[in-house]
């Protein structure tokens, strides 16, 4: 019987990220959510697990209410129950106050777990940051960037690509792991329970106060770091364009550039002309 | 404490050294930081030299010894070493206590830590043993007129630029994509401290076990290296207009990269999809022809450093990121440049 936690981060999809088109900056507010690529594999990852040996998977993730989503997906494809962290004072998190709070959360509603899943990283904070801190802060081993995984009683063999060497690592539960995505990642499995993520659905819901947490040390106040200012380096591009007809076009393009171009290539473009 | 210079760490990352130079780059950003705050240039190694490691699978790295002078001529004016046999291989826990305990020792002002596999893993542990911030990936690194490291990290793939400090704690922490900043020379002459420590005796033992661990074939990487890159989108129109993409790349020395739809049309093949669900590429020249500019595509664009944009419609996104936006016809295109290419290169 394994008990097993699966840390969801809800993401916008980027696909459907409309652009200011006056600033070149991405419209956050109007996204919809998703479940993050990463954090899917990762519950696959945890059903697999849950096929061959039995056992209990718990999805939680901290984010605005809207981010309940995400646990009903998780339930619609198989985990058991759900688990969500909202609350004013955790936003703004870094990932170091996130893992902090995702710890104290695990340790309140799962007690006695064996495994932690998380995604390697997420697709809007790219940071690969909160599962080993997340380790650190529950004070069990981890390993990030799984891309294979076996279970040998109470030890688990992994697998992955890192820096160029293919490791075989091994650890005893409790423990911790983050899954990659990508040619490597797990299998997908069928979907579980679409019925049961609506019939009553078992979702917990938890704040600040709930978990005893001191809001001085969680969600922006508590975090390190600070964004001073976001800017999208596309906007401020100032670019040569070029219309007309292609011949016309292609001999300006060598007039302007014919140095890049012949550096890149690493031959001389100029013409008897020119020089 | 008080009177010591304040000290801008880089982790000394060997592992991968010939294909991943990162370290040698952070020495020498580091560098320039450091004229800046008035400091100096540290790094800090873990690892061991035997005969063994020489011989083994991963020799290929330059010995042990090696990476201190390697570091100094580089531009380290000191190197923390502790060299233990326990330490031969990578270990995540082994490090990150290691590092912690020389950080609240010295108190460093920063630490810098290549972007690497191992670099993200371990970063995020230090930063979190010493209560401090990280920013992850940096793609940017300078010091503002309070003297706090900004710290520079995409989002969104890239489409977006955040820049970050970390007011209050110490020290202050990034991870640095590799490949950002250039390397100063190597100066053999170049001299500096070397500073052993000791290997802690009450030292746990790792709970994760490296079990078996092989270096990989050399991975071919034509596409991510590749100095041009032609890359052709649904624009293009047909296989056989987007089949003269690899005459022109052929003509420049470069590869064909491909989006999404033209990898499911089988215009070209998987392995040439360039994307979030395909390969990063950082060429010098990137050539794009009939490419809307979706942000999974874009994405892995981003370390183009001089892009060439052909499409049809002035507005789309690809044409905004473009450094050149040419408005055509994009197989038309494709060919009048392949004619005066063929006139220019004898
Ligand atoms: C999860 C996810 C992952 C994805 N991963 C990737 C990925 O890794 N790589 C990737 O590429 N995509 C990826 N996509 C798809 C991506 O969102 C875009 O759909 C795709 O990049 C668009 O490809 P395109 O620019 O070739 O086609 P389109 O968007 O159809 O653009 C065609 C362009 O050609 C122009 N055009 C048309 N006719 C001509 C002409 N005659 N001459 C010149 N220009 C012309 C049009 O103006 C238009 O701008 C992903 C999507 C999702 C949801
Ligand atoms: N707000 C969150 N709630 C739950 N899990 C999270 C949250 N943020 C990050 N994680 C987990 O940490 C992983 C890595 O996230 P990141 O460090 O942001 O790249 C994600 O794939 C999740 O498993």
């Amino acid at each position: 019987m394994l008990k097993m936690v699966v840390c969801l981060k809800q993401v916008p999809m980027v696909s459907e990220l409309p652009w200011d088109p006056r600033t070149g900056t991405l419209q956050r507010d109007l996204a919809e959510g998703m479940m993050n690529p990463a954090c899917r594999s990762a519950l696959e990852a945890a059903l697999r697990l849950r096929a061959g040996e039995g056992g209990e998977i718990t999805a939680i993730t901290m984010g605005p209410p809207m981010a309940e989503e995400v646990l009903r997906e998780a339930i619609a494809l198989g985990a058991d129950r759900g688990v969500l962290l909202t609350d004013r004072r955790m936003a703004g998190a870094d990932t170091s106050v996130t893992s902090y709070t995702l710890a104290r959360a695990i340790e309140r509603a799962c007690a006695g777990f064996d495994l932690v899943l998380c995604g390697f990283s997420t697709i809007d904070s790219e940071t690969a940051q909160v599962g080993p801190q997340l380790a650190e802060e529950l004070a069990v081993p981890g390993v990030a960037g799984i891309d294979g995984i076996e279970l040998f009683g109470r030890t688990v063999r992994m697998r992955r690509l890192s820096d160029n060497f293919l490791e075989t690592l091994e650890m005893d539960l409790p423990g911790l792991i983050t899954v990659a995505t990508g040619e490597n990642a797990l299998q997908h499995v069928p979907l579980g329970g679409l019925q049961a993520a609506f019939d009553g659905a078992k979702i917990l819901t938890l704040s600040a106060d709930d978990l005893g947490l001191d809001p001085e040390i969680i969600g922006v106040k508590g975090s390190a770091t600070r964004i001073i200012s976001v800017t999208s380096p596309t906007a401020a591009k100032k670019n040569l364009v070029l219309t007309g007809a292609p011949k016309r076009i292609v001999e300006q393009l060598f007039e302007r550039f014919d140095d890049k171009i012949g550096g890149a290539i690493g031959r001389d473009l100029k013409t008897e002309k020119a020089k | 404490m008080s009177a010591n210079k304040k000290a801008i760490w880089v982790f000394g990352d060997y592992r991968n050294y010939f294909q991943n130079r990162v370290t040698l780059q952070l020495l020498s950003r580091a560098k320039d930081l450091a004229k800046k705050i008035g400091g100096e240039v540290c790094a800090v190694v873990f690892g061991h030299w035997t005969d063994e490691w020489v011989d083994d699978a991963l020799s290929h790295n330059p010995t042990f010894c090696g990476v201190v002078k390697e570091y100094i001529a580089h531009g380290a004016d000191k190197v923390y070493l502790t060299d233990h046999p326990r330490l031969s291989a990578y270990s995540m826990e082994t490090y990150a206590l290691l590092m912690e305990r020389l950080a609240k020792r010295e108190k460093p002002e920063m630490i810098l830590i290549g972007a690497t596999a191992f670099g993200r893993e371990f970063a995020p542990r230090v930063a979190k043993r010493l209560g401090t911030g990280l920013t992850a990936d940096c793609i940017g690194l300078d010091i503002n007129g309070e003297g706090l490291l900004v710290q520079m990290a995409p989002s969104f793939g890239g489409n977006l630029v955040a820049e970050i400090v970390t007011p209050e704690r110490r020290p202050q922490m990034a991870t640095v994509r590799p490949g950002i900043f250039q390397e100063i020379p190597h100066d053999s002459v170049r001299t500096g401290e070397v500073v052993r420590v000791p290997m802690p005796v009450d030292l746990p033992a790792d709970r994760v076990r490296l079990v078996r661990v092989e270096r990989c074939p050399q991975r071919e990487q034509k596409l991510e290296d590749a100095k041009v890159v032609v890359c052709g989108g649904r624009g293009l129109g047909s296989r056989k207009k987007f089949a003269k993409l690899f005459e022109l790349a052929e003509l420049l020395g470069g590869e064909v990269g491909a989006t999404r739809p033209v990898v499911y049309a089988d215009w070209a093949g998987h392995e040439a999809l360039v994307g979030q669900a395909g390969k990063q590429i950082r060429p010098q020249i990137l050539f794009s022809f009939g490419i809307s500019g979706a942000i999974q595509h874009t994405a892995a664009c981003n370390n183009a450093r001089f892009i060439v944009a052909v499409n049809k419609n002035p507005n789309a996104a690809m044409m905004k990121r473009a450094d050149v936006a040419i408005v055509a016809d994009a197989s038309q295109l494709c060919a009048t440049l392949i004619q005066e290419l063929k006139k220019r290169i004898r």
